[in-house]
């Protein structure tokens, strides 16, 4: 049976649903860059990617 | 009736506010740029074809360690923070970004500068951000600072150690020349940061942050800044009869060490009111420009060194 008397939740605001949005499109690009930086290095280094000085 | 539906939920979680500027403050933007400046000079004086790629990822690495470094600096220095009119508005201490959100954006910034530094680049230079990370979050931040009137001299290790580190990003070792850009800006940094303290002495003393002017007086700070700016001056030429830098950088470096002597010798002996606080202020200035003359001054011998073939 459905519970009518479901308590609101957070509610957030507008102020706050638009920080929000901007902090997770922030996110997106940085990991958006991350993956362009792995995929770029794999390209210069070629077969020898993984062989460089420890 | 349960005892579950009768409890009422009071607590209210704190939703963040934090803008993405207010992250971007945590990263000290201004300190970064320092750093990334430094860092590009140790990298094109390093021997050797670097591929752009991974130049640039070197240098993105760093700033963004820098910055990580930065954001657990503002972390642990709330409380500090609050209490200094230069500091009080930042994220924290404002109350834009709980500390709890700056420890763990400093933390996976840390992690993830180091580890794409080591995986794509090398492990010298991986090794050694994490160490220069370390040494600015732990040694100065949470002991030097707050411990000994010699928490910058120290402490400015951290500050210094950039140009190494992309010098071992581009060679994947290390020489003398990064440990020479090393040393100045080393003895650089206690000149600097000590003439902004004798203009902030009361902000210092409030948040009963032991610097130099407030445990040892504005005198021995004068004496000291004076000391160590002689020392910088010496340091900083000493690359050219050395022979690892060339005369046009030897003669700069001598003309800007002698306008920071004259400014460290103008604070020695203004020691009172307006003139005084005049003189520190001039000396703090000059010290940016100085460090980043002799530092553009390498990088244009470099730039000027390869152009010079396509020209004649």
């Amino acid at each position: 049976m459905a519970d009518k008397d479901e308590l609101p939740g957070i509610v957030l605001t507008e102020a706050q649903k638009k920080r929000q949005r901007e902090r997770s499109i922030a996110i997106a690009l940085a990991l958006g860059v991350l993956v362009i930086l792995f995929f770029a290095v794999t390209i210069v280094r070629g077969p020898g990617v993984l062989v460089r000085p420890m | 009736m349960s005892i579950v539906e009768n409890h009422t939920l009071t607590l209210s979680p704190r939703i963040s506010e934090a803008g993405v500027a207010d992250y971007i403050a945590l990263l000290k933007p201004r300190v970064m740029s320092l750093v990334i400046f430094t860092a590009l000079v140790g990298m094109v004086i390093a021997p050797g074809y670097f591929h752009p790629v991974l130049a640039f990822t070197s240098i993105l690495c760093i700033a963004v360690g820098a910055g990580a470094s930065g954001a657990l600096n503002m972390w642990y220095d709330a409380d500090i923070d609050a209490l200094m009119s230069r500091t009080a508005n930042r994220p924290i201490p404002a109350g834009r970004v709980t500390p709890q959100e700056a420890l763990a954006f400093g933390l996976t910034l840390s992690f993830f500068s180091v580890m794409t530094l080591g995986i794509l680049v090398n492990w010298v230079a991986g090794g050694l951000l994490a160490f220069t990370i370390f040494f600015y979050a732990v040694v100065y931040t949470m002991w030097l600072k707050r411990f000994t009137a010699q928490n910058i001299v120290i402490g400015g290790a951290a500050g210094a150690l950039p140009p190494v580190v992309a010098w071992a990003a581009a060679t994947g070792s290390l020489a003398v020349e990064p440990v020479l850009l090393f040393l100045i800006i080393f003895f650089w940094t206690p000149p600097h940061f000590w003439a902004l303290a004798l203009f902030r002495t009361d902000d210092y003393a409030r948040a009963n942050v032991p610097m130099l002017p407030v445990v040892a007086g504005p005198d021995a700070t004068r004496l000291q800044i004076l000391l160590y700016t002689v020392v910088l001056v010496a340091v900083a030429a000493a690359p050219w009869p050395m022979g690892y830098f060339d005369a046009a950088y030897g003669l700069s470096s001598l003309a800007l060490g002698g306008g920071m002597l004259l400014l460290a010798i103008k604070v020695y002996r203004n020691r009172t009111g307006a003139r005084a606080l005049r003189a520190a202020r001039q000396l703090f200035g000059f010290s940016i420009l100085y460090l980043f003359a002799l530092f553009a001054i390498l990088l244009l011998e470099v730039v000027v060194k390869a152009a010079a073939p396509l020209l004649w």
